[in-house]
């Protein structure tokens, strides 16, 4: 993928989309996250969603699986090495995120498109090789209602070392 | 059963602990976050975080088991609107044990549904040397007590 330097705020990246079956939806809430809206469809007709329902964390792990698929998908020459030789970074670890909202229930059968845009970028004087990605990430249905969204933080490698005093 | 007013700002529990396995780390990875830390043993000696250690939405994942086996078993949960903030401080390890610390910080009833109230609280997981493995805040919606239901005793 893309170094530090490479990826550009404003940038749209689709991420494709995944069914929620309630096989899928089960199999995941009875090991995670086992409430009844979530692996009992006949509990949750009874409860306010009025049926099956995907864990939240079900929700995000999914947007994390496209989100490595779409990056195995970005030409290798779009990234050359840096200059001390380094090849280009595959991802990086997060600190963290902010601000996840579960807006409207994913139900069994319901299919979400996710796509990530990047809305910032910061520089560390800390770590002269590696910048912070800020990326808002949403989910949408197959009305196109918007059911999810997280501002997500990646730790990405600079091809040229930082070399300005800002921080923050 | 649990309701909303049995846990009001200050209630406090910690989670039974876990020891996380590298099959698991493995196995959640593969199907949700396979990078090479996640994956492998050796790529992830080699990374930037220094062993293979979980995926932090598995990490994520973790915590909501440990807590829903203390609380939400017993409790009327609702569901979550979703998490002001999460940070990942340290990375969680294959063979760590972790415990999830819960604290109510806040709390309001629902202005729109008269049977529902809101709580806020932080979870934090620590591993067995006490180290900060993650924090979150977020909101948890729970069904308020029905006039003719007994109280019971808070985790």
């Amino acid at each position: 993928m893309a170094w530090f330097e490479e990826i550009e705020v404003g940038r749209v990246l689709e991420l494709g989309s995944h069914t929620f079956t309630s096989d899928d939806i089960i199999r995941f809430a009875e090991k995670y996250d086992p409430q009844p809206f979530h692996t009992d469809p006949d509990a949750a007709k009874d409860s306010h969603f009025g049926g099956l329902v995907a864990a939240g964390w079900h929700i995000a792990a999914v947007w994390m699986k496209l989100m490595i698929a779409a990056r195995k998908t970005v030409p290798k020459e779009e990234s050359a090495p840096a200059p001390d030789g380094r090849q280009a970074p595959q991802g990086g670890p997060s600190p963290g995120f902010f601000d996840l909202r579960w807006i409207k229930p994913v139900r069994a059968g319901d299919i979400i498109s996710y796509r990530t845009t990047t809305i910032e970028k910061v520089d560390l004087k800390s770590r002269p090789y590696q910048g912070i990605i800020r990326a808002l990430n949403e989910g949408f249905n197959q009305d196109g209602e918007l059911v999810f969204s997280f501002v997500g933080q990646g730790l990405i490698e600079r091809r040229e070392p930082f070399a300005g005093s800002s921080d923050t | 059963m649990i309701y909303w007013e049995d846990v009001p700002v200050g209630s406090s529990f910690t989670t039974a602990e876990r020891t996380i396995s590298k099959d698991e780390i493995i196995e959640f990875a593969s199907e949700y976050d396979p990078q090479p830390f996640h994956l492998d043993e050796k790529a992830a000696r080699e990374s930037i975080l220094g062993g293979l250690c979980a995926s932090g939405w598995h990490i994520c994942a973790i915590a909501m088991r440990l807590v829903y086996d203390s609380f939400h078993v017993k409790a009327a949960t609702q569901g979550s609107p979703g998490i002001k903030e999460c940070r990942w401080r340290r990375p969680l390890y294959a063979g760590e044990t972790v415990k999830i610390t819960v604290n109510c910080i806040n709390a309001r009833a629902s202005e729109s549904r008269p049977t529902m109230g809101l709580t806020n609280w932080t979870w934090e997981m620590t591993n067995e040397a006490g180290d900060t493995i993650m924090i979150t805040e977020s909101w948890l919606m729970m069904g308020r007590r029905p006039t003719d239901d007994t109280p019971v005793e808070a985790p």
